[in-house]
């Protein structure tokens, strides 16, 4: 029977009824009384020498209130980067400024110049088209190994080169993998391009800057996944506002895949408007502003060789990648091809010697960073490919060649810096087996075949590093940051709970799954239950929602603090029973003393915290209400194992998808019903990465998918029904809910299954030299490799 | 500036607006609607759907002023007054059709406009017609899956939520 409540069940989720009427209050529903609104002149250049900005006309257009230049954030800060990589000299990477309104310089197309303020937003765009640029257009690299040849433009002029960073990983390997892959009895080898793509929330980004003289606090609503962590690098590195001067709010927020975790100039500068106007100001992006202005994800160019001996068991990897930065760098774009891939190439084999090279370039382009899964589906991606292209060349079972070099022991310690905790790599792939019904294929086949299509399967599986992160670790690996979280529990008088955490729900339901853990806890209604987030002046700190740490990180702060709570309550209880604290037993909401029928209620007790007339005033305050921060010991390590069946068109190319089943691991589950749509919607963005995303610039750095015109998003029809399943659970062993995480794992796992299955529908047509097409498969790749 | 009536979820409203001024930022600007979202600026995303006179509409893409006189039903008229939820918006909580909730409003417009054309909808009927609303968060399954169970068809057969 399913459970009904608390942790394992799956609860309707509670915030549905405001969405599902229209009571939604998200970033763009805000209206400031007296505000005024603002229109970013962006360059329509990728790459120039910014000479001018002649405002004079525009500012005398009907409305507008002021226009703002680079001149007028002399003295302020540019936009932060939250992570520094140290390349394999042992230098510094290099980091150049990112001003908030473009200085001396344009460097890609939708770098904001100017800013108008007016009393309505058409008549801000009116008095932008008034400003006078005058931009002298410099050649433009968008290439990423053109940008770091010999004799390339630069991006910025200040630094000596494109090339944020030579990254080496593990360095102290290079030789031994290079000997390995001498004495190797076979080496596959593999070029790709992991695509670039944009992650689309379909909620615009929004800012308001509200400012109050009277008492110079300062206030920002934003589409973000982390307020906390927008008000201190925005506080703490341009605008110089202490944090009990700022309030950053993040309300509902219309999804993020990572590209609303970072902080963005038109936070900034919203925020400095509302002061320097003195009145609230608003920016709500277009979807064609976000195409360019948000962090672009993925965009690497790999080759991948793999090393494997006579026995066909893998003994060395060897990655050469280059990563695009894009023009600045944006929050923690320097982490992702580094510290979030190249610690996953061992993936869930026991290959015992890797060696992982990333050139980080700057480009004339958006700046890129994590997209939903960061660093995570470029390693899967690369390995999976190279692993199901070896068994082609050796003429083995994939399946098998995988299962032969599955880390079986755990824990592993890596030759790639870390320790998966626990994981069963062959469970999930028996569960695969059988949820995607395998052994069905071959018949499946022969009818596509017969309705005279080619018929393709292709599976791999994963291994995914989240709940991030421990603190102390990633100092040493250039954060400057940590990655804890926090949650503080407030227990009311009549025995209603309030938990404040730092975690942030933009979609992923946590002011329903929270509470179904303190519900079990305590034993008491999960509505007694409130959650507040997205608020730094109702949350104590926070560190945000991404890299599937919310529960892991965020839902064991809140443990830790409820625990403190029924620590404290059990006192009480045990005060007003007359009985030894070490006695008092907690369950179903009631306190009892061992051994005897004695009880009192969970409200009896919260409410002799707030009047406490018999309480034990010497040993403990009256109260109830407790704080705890949370930093993980390990990273958690997801796993699993997809499979996709596709049918191909050999007359157009087209592709579809006809089967995609997925067998994860996540240790233990909260809310199945959750975790499944999770997993549904990684999915979704998996096979819009493989069949159809691809954010595309020309040479001179012109963005050409920059609406949903030109960049394919996943509609309902490209996909099927998936067939997903999480019945195989190694709970994590140093969070105490052994919990891992599942909100990046589709999107991670997705991508290699539905390549490999579309070359394999190739293979099966007798093109047996295609062994790779790059992403997007497009009809027309498709129908080119067809007819090469 | 000229002035526009119509009538929104039942009750009559207008407004002087600009000639320019589209009927999502009516709806949202001056009556205050805001469950009606602004995804795109093409014309693709469809979070913005209402009904105009019986039939789905993007709100992006109609002026204010075309829709005087009309009929206009939003999200925010689609529950009945004590705030039970229709059986569309019912079936998206049961089974897990929305996550971040964007998209929702114009999804539960669109799959009204199929289902009183289409009373059982086949799952290829269903992703065909919402060929003009766009998701990120759910992969479409259950978005899908709750538009069958809306429309009576047994879903327990079909993959888990």
């Amino acid at each position: 029977m399913p459970k009904d409540s608390g942790i394992g069940a799956s609860p309707k989720r509670r915030e549905d009824v405001r969405f599902l009427t229209g009571n939604g209050n998200y970033t763009d529903d805000i209206n400031a009384h007296g505000q005024a609104y603002v229109h970013f002149l962006r360059s329509d250049i990728a790459h120039g020498t910014l000479n001018s900005v002649d405002t004079t006309a525009a500012a005398a257009m009907p409305g507008v209130v002021r226009i703002f230049t680079a001149a007028d954030f002399e003295g302020v800060g540019g936009v932060p980067c939250g992570w520094e990589i140290t390349d394999r000299h042992g230098n510094a990477m290099q980091e150049p400024k990112h001003p908030v309104l473009a200085e001396g310089k344009v460097r890609h197309v939708g770098e904001p110049i100017a800013a108008v303020i007016a009393e309505s937003l058409e008549q801000a765009r009116d008095a932008a088209e008034a400003i006078d640029l005058d931009i002298e257009e410099l050649p433009a690299v968008v290439d990423m190994k053109a940008a770091v040849a010999e004799g390339s433009v630069k991006v910025h002029d200040d630094l000596t080169s494109n090339l944020c960073y030579d990254w080496g990983f593990v360095e102290e390997n290079r030789e031994a993998v290079n000997q390995a892959f001498q004495d190797a009895a076979h080496v596959t080898s593999l070029e790709l391009v992991n695509n670039r793509l944009v992650a689309n929330p379909m909620e615009p980004r929004v800012a308001i800057g509200e400012y109050n003289r009277s008492t110079d606090d300062s206030k920002l609503y934003t589409t973000s996944q982390n307020p906390h962590v927008i008000r201190l690098l925005m506080g703490a590195f341009v605008l110089g506002i202490p944090e009990h001067k700022l309030q950053v709010v993040s309300p509902d927020v219309g999804g993020g895949f990572g590209t609303k975790i970072f902080h963005y100039a038109e936070e900034a500068f919203c925020t400095f408007a509302a002061k320097a106007c003195n009145r609230p100001v608003k920016w709500t992006s277009s979807r064609s502003e976000a195409f360019m202005s948000d962090a672009h994800g993925r965009d690497h160019v790999t080759k991948i060789e793999l090393a494997l001996d006579a026995d066909n068991n893998f003994t060395a990897l060897r990655t050469d990648t280059y990563a695009n930065m894009g023009a600045y760098l944006s929050t923690f774009a320097p982490s992702v091809p580094t510290w979030l891939h190249g610690t996953l190439m061992a993936g869930n084999y026991k290959t015992p010697l890797i060696y992982v090279n990333v050139k980080a370039v700057f480009t004339n382009t958006v700046p890129v960073d994590a997209y939903r899964g960061a660093g995570r589906p470029e390693a899967t991606f690369q390995l999976e490919r190279v692993v199901d292209k070896a068994a082609r060349e050796l003429g083995v079972d994939p399946i098998a060649l995988r299962r032969q070099n599955f880390i079986t022991e755990f824990p592993y310690a890596t030759p790639v810096a870390v320790e998966y905790d626990t994981g069963d790599y062959h469970a999930t792939m028996d569960k695969l087996t059988e949820i995607a019904d395998l052994s069905g294929f071959d018949a499946r086949r022969k009818a596509s075949v017969a309705n005279g299509k080619l018929r393709g399967l292709g599976v791999n599986c994963y291994i995914e590093a989240c709940g991030i992160a421990p603190s102390n670790l990633v100092g040493q690996l250039g954060a400057r940051a940590g990655l804890y979280e926090s949650a503080t529990v407030r227990v009311n008088a009549t025995g209603g709970l309030v938990v404040m955490t730092g975690s942030h729900s933009h979609g992923q339901g946590h002011e329903t799954s929270f509470p179904q853990v303190i519900a079990d806890m305590i034993g008491i209604d999960e509505g007694m239950i409130e959650i507040v987030h997205g608020d730094t002046s109702k949350v104590p700190m926070g560190m945000g929602t991404y890299g599937s740490r919310s529960l892991a990180v965020g839902g064991s702060a809140m443990v830790r603090a409820t625990e403190k709570i029924i620590a404290k309550a059990k006192k009480i209880a045990a005060h007003l029973m007359e009985a030894a604290d070490a006695d008092i037993e907690l369950k179903d909401g009631e306190f009892s003393v061992a051994g005897t029928d004695k009880s009192v209620a969970w409200g009896d007790v919260t409410l002799a915290a707030y009047v406490p007339h018999n309480y034990p005033l010497e040993d403990i305050e009256p109260g109830l209400e407790e704080t705890a921060f949370y930093d993980p010991a390990n990273f958690t390590y997801p796993s699993g194992a997809y499979a996709c069946e596709v049918e191909v068109d050999p007359d157009t190319g087209k592709v579809s998808i006809e089967r995609f089943s997925a067998a994860d691991d996540f240790g233990n589950i909260v809310n199945p019903m959750i975790v499944d749509g999770q997993v549904h919607g990684g999915i979704g963005q998996g096979i819009g990465q493989a069949l159809l995303e691809g954010c595309v610039y020309d040479e001179d750095g012109q963005l050409l998918s920059a609406s949903f015109m030109d960049y394919a998003m996943p509609r309902a029809d490209d996909v099927p029904f998936y067939s997903v399943d999480h019945s195989c659970q190694t709970p994590c062993t140093h969070n105490p809910l052994g919990v891992k995480g599942c909100g990046e794992a589709g999107a991670i796992g997705s991508p290699p299954s539905v390549v490999n299955a579309v070359v394999d529908a190739l293979q099966s047509a007798g093109k047996t030299d295609v062994t790779h097409i790059d992403m997007p498969l497009s009809p027309g790749r498709i129908w080119a490799a067809l007819n090469s | 500036m000229a002035k526009v009536s119509m009538t929104v979820n039942g009750k009559a409203a207008s407004a002087e607006v600009e000639g320019r001024t589209l009927l999502v930022s009516f709806l949202r600007e001056e009556l205050g609607l805001t469950g009606s979202h602004v995804g795109c600026d093409t014309s693709q995303c469809g979070a913005c759907v209402v009904h105009v006179d019986g039939k789905a509409v993007k709100s992006c893409t109609m002026l204010a002023l075309e829709a005087e006189g009309a009929e206009v039903a939003t999200i925010e008229g689609q529950a009945a007054e004590d705030g039970t939820l229709n059986t569309i918006q019912a079936a998206f909580q049961e089974h897990h059709g929305l996550q971040c909730g964007f998209c929702t409003p114009g999804m539960v417009m669109s799959a009204a406009a199929l289902l009183k054309d289409n009373p059982k909808p086949s799952e290829q009927e269903i992703r065909t017609y919402l060929e003009g609303n766009l998701c990120r968060c759910t992969g479409y399954h259950n978005i899908v899956k709750s538009i069958m169970a809306a429309s009576g068809q047994d879903v327990s057969a079909l993959a888990a939520e």
